[in-house]
């Protein structure tokens, strides 16, 4: 009976089928605000799912002169490993499905995949654009994770635990964590902007410089399972900023007791990873897509030194025994 | 001041603010008096002078045989270009361009206007 | 690291039509271009031999789709000009006005494009909305959305009602505002500025030896405008500046092109407070005197020039097209040295190309391997065992 409920939690709720419908929502959020700001109609509500269904019908080449394992991998390795990641969110619960001291650097790593998958998928298509998508992809690579993994680490350092729940609780119960560590959020709000190749930093698939970068040669199926990832992983990002810098399932104040909780904290969690994504599509609604050179030098001589006064507030503070 | 995102605060408020696309087939607009469309031809005032087809720039007019052994014009909509200028060479106003514009169709020779 | 030969077109995205530029790149800098053109060759200047003075008149207005009317405006002073007509006042401010309205419409459109080019897709939705209201009063003014068919020789087509006069001008009144708005944007916002500051650098000296014209050179400081320097049409009888900045970079293009569209707005409202009674058209003969004549107008993009050799029949004998891409070109492979790759496709757009006008010219001849001319029965068969070798055809 617990191991058939294990299963239930993995491939139905909060698992993968939860995550499928909820990044396709995300995409959905995303080209619907998108278009409203720009006075369009935007796409009807299951559009995201009938494209993914029209895909996965689609006839799937693979290149002459591509790597056929590589080629078939990269969408894989990028969709697994965000589904991974999802598993370690305290999504319902307090607790994620698994959990335990240091699942905050696990979830991490595992957020870098895709991009790697990417860089692999665009070098191994053996088409020209792809792999100089692919070799952005790998330059741009360094200058928005180093931010990002800093900013994430100072609410860590201020709860005193590298456990994503526990991070999450601590922030409850400190409504002034999430104040001390706004500039942590918005620094992390700009990395993953960059981590997700949405505008402004949509340098490594510039539609009208490399056509799609890496995803140029990809059609069919493996199309479809690299949309999804990104899909996936915008939500699963999103999710982790929110569990990280805005306590995640917790209320802000009130808590209930018994299932409402659950509920509760549920509603908390969708709500706030939404408020994330609704500022990640502000954020690409009035901007130019800058250039390599650009980036690298706003992640080296503004966010990374930014993120570092960050930690250094969060280990001080800490040290002096902590918010109140 | 130059800042990243300067439009955003004066944009944002179109999220709830009705789009300014169509929904076609649902909602129309009109097209404005004078929109040259579909022309519309009058056998009785013709005069079989010929000018229309002889100034037709891409093909659509030609002329072809009647009752009486006299000829008139025939327009196929898909070779024409809706410039209007058999209307203007028509010595008798047997031409005129009406307002109608939506003229798809399947198959090539079914928009023929006689 | 290796030198890479990089096809930007003739089919990618950055290029609504289809023109090759093969870059070669070092990392991500562009070394060296190689423009190859000639991919939408259409014929047209021959195609203009076989027919009638009053069917190329539709003819010549589909060389381009976006400043159509100036080529119209050309083509019918030259007629004009060989049988010694003078067109009614009101035809020529009537004239004076669609091209206004047209460098409006093409002005919004390529700022759309530029925006669209850097990524900057919400610029680009804006912008061509408002172009509709320009588009709705064309549509209202001739008849046709592109494409107006307003022309004729010996003036124009249609006349200008009170209610439509009204319309102009709150047409114009509405797209000041949206151009104020736009030229609070294009200066301000940094994303805009860190792409167009500095990027693709024209000198003025280089411009003028490369002969490029509209918008392009007057970015670099070059104060060049044909209806300055050789008002045709209403241009003489209405006030305006010639936009210039010595920027010469992208920012430049940027800026003259939203500048000249206040100019564009005030010229339409002298035009539209001046317009005189008359007369529209003057009858022509349908037979053209044997004669040459050139005409020159500023199109939107810059200079368009068309040249007519007449013979007396009622086709011309010769016509000689050349549009403003063709003269701008040059100076694009001079810009593009130099530049990272990712400013190809701005530094490109900067110059509103319109490489379906410009292609007046085929070469059969290739370097590398001799060209080879097939007929169209030939390649039917050509293409039917293509498919048929693969098992595609039933």
């Amino acid at each position: 009976m617990n191991s058939l409920l294990a299963v239930v939690y993995l491939l139905v709720f909060p698992g993968f089928l939860f995550l499928f419908v909820a990044s396709l929502f995300g995409q959905y959020l995303d080209r619907k605000l998108y278009a409203r700001i720009q006075r369009r109609v935007g796409p009807p509500l299951l559009q995201p799912f009938a494209d993914f269904v029209k895909l996965l019908a689609k006839e799937d080449v693979v290149p002459d002169y591509a790597d056929r394992v590589m080629f078939t991998a990269a969408p894989i390795f990028a969709l697994t490993a965000v589904f991974a990641a999802f598993l370690y969110l305290p999504v319902v619960a307090s607790v994620g499905l698994h959990s335990f001291q240091g699942d905050l650097i696990v979830v991490l790593y595992l957020l870098m995949i895709p991009t790697l998958a990417m860089f692999l998928g665009g070098w191994y298509s053996g088409n020209v654009f792809g792999v100089r998508g692919g070799m952005r992809v790998a330059s741009l690579l360094f200058s928005y994770e180093i931010p990002f993994f800093v900013a994430l680490l100072s609410p860590a350092v201020l709860a005193g635990s590298w456990r994503l729940s526990t991070i999450a609780g601590y922030e409850s119960g400190h409504p002034l964590a999430i104040i001390v560590s706004l500039l942590g959020f918005v620094i992390g709000i700009i990395a993953l902007q960059g981590k997700l190749e949405r505008l402004p930093f949509d340098i490594p698939e510039a539609e009208t410089e490399i056509v799609a970068g890496p995803l140029v040669e990809y059609s069919g199926r493996r199309y479809a399972l690299f949309r999804l990832a990104r899909d996936a992983e915008l939500f699963v990002g999103a999710g982790l900023l929110a569990v990280v810098f805005l306590g995640g399932p917790y209320p802000i104040l009130v808590s209930q007791p018994g299932v409402l909780a659950w509920v509760n904290g549920f509603v908390m969690f969708l709500l706030k990873t939404f408020f994330v994504i609704f500022l990640l599509i502000l954020m690409k609604s009035a901007v130019a897509r800058i250039r390599t050179d650009q980036m690298v030098s706003l992640a080296y001589k503004w966010l990374i030194p930014l993120a570092l006064v960050q930690i250094t507030l969060a280990v001080v503070l800490h040290s002096l025994g902590g918010l109140l | 001041m130059k800042a990243p995102g300067k439009m955003l605060p004066r944009i944002v408020g179109f999220i709830l603010r009705r789009p300014v696309t169509v929904r076609y087939p649902k909602e129309r607009l009109t097209p404005p008096e004078g929109l040259r469309g579909k022309m519309k031809f009058y056998p009785e005032r013709c005069i079989n002078c010929g000018l229309c087809a002889r100034d037709c720039p891409s093909g659509a007019c030609t002329m072809h045989d009647v009752e009486g052994g006299k000829k008139q014009p025939q327009f196929d909509l898909d070779f024409c270009t809706f410039c209007g200028q058999c209307a203007e060479s028509c010595p008798k106003q047997a031409i005129e361009m009406t307002k109608e514009f939506e003229l798809a169709h399947y198959n090539k020779g079914e928009a023929i206007v006689k | 690291m290796p030198r890479v030969r990089l096809p930007i077109g003739p089919q990618h995205p950055a290029l609504k039509e289809p023109e090759n530029f093969m870059i070669t790149l070092d990392g991500e800098q562009v070394v060296d271009v190689d423009i190859r053109i000639g991919y939408t060759h259409r014929g047209i200047e021959k195609l203009m031999e076989s027919r009638t003075y009053i069917q190329n008149l539709y003819l010549v207005e589909r060389i381009c789709g976006i400043c159509s009317y100036a080529h119209v405006v050309n083509f019918s002073q030259n007629v004009e000009e060989v049988l010694g007509l003078t067109i009614p006042p009101r035809a020529s401010y009537l004239r004076t006005l669609v091209l206004e309205l047209e460098r409006l419409h093409s002005h919004f459109l390529w700022l759309g494009v530029a925006g669209h080019e850097i990524g900057f897709d919400t610029l680009f939705m804006y912008t061509w909305e408002d172009r509709e209201v320009v588009q709705d009063l064309l549509e209202d003014i001739s008849g046709n959305r592109v494409n107006y068919a307003y022309n004729t020789i010996g003036g124009v087509r249609r006349d200008l009602g009170e209610e439509q006069k009204k319309r102009v001008l709150d047409g114009m009144d509405y797209l000041e505002k949206r151009a104020t708005f736009y030229k609070e944007v294009a200066v301000n916002e940094k994303t805009i500025l860190s792409r167009a500051e500095g990027v693709g650098i024209l000198k003025p000296e280089v411009g003028k030896r490369l002969a490029a014209v509209g918008p392009t050179i007057r970015a670099s400081g070059v104060a060049v405008d044909i209806r300055k320097e050789d008002p045709y049409a209403s241009y003489g009888d209405v006030s305006f500046d010639v936009i210039t900045t010595d920027s010469c970079d992208v920012l430049g293009r940027v800026v003259v092109r939203v500048l000249e569209i206040f100019e564009c707005i005030k010229i339409i409202r002298q035009l539209m407070e001046k317009l005189p009674a008359g007369d529209l058209v003057v009858k022509a003969p349908r037979k053209v005197p044997e004669g040459e004549a050139m005409s020159h107008t500023e199109a939107p993009r810059g200079e368009d020039f068309h040249y007519l050799h007449a013979n007396g029949t009622d086709k011309p004998d010769r016509y000689k097209v050349r549009t403003p891409t063709m003269a701008n070109l040059p100076a694009v492979v001079e810009m593009l040295k130099g530049t990272f790759l990712a400013d190809v496709p701005i530094i490109v757009a900067a110059i509103d190309p319109c490489m379906g006008c410009m292609d007046r010219v085929l070469l059969l001849k290739d370097e590398e391997k001799p060209g080879e001319r097939i007929s169209w029965d030939q390649l039917r068969v050509y293409a039917n065992t293509w498919y048929a070798n693969r098992g595609w055809l039933g």
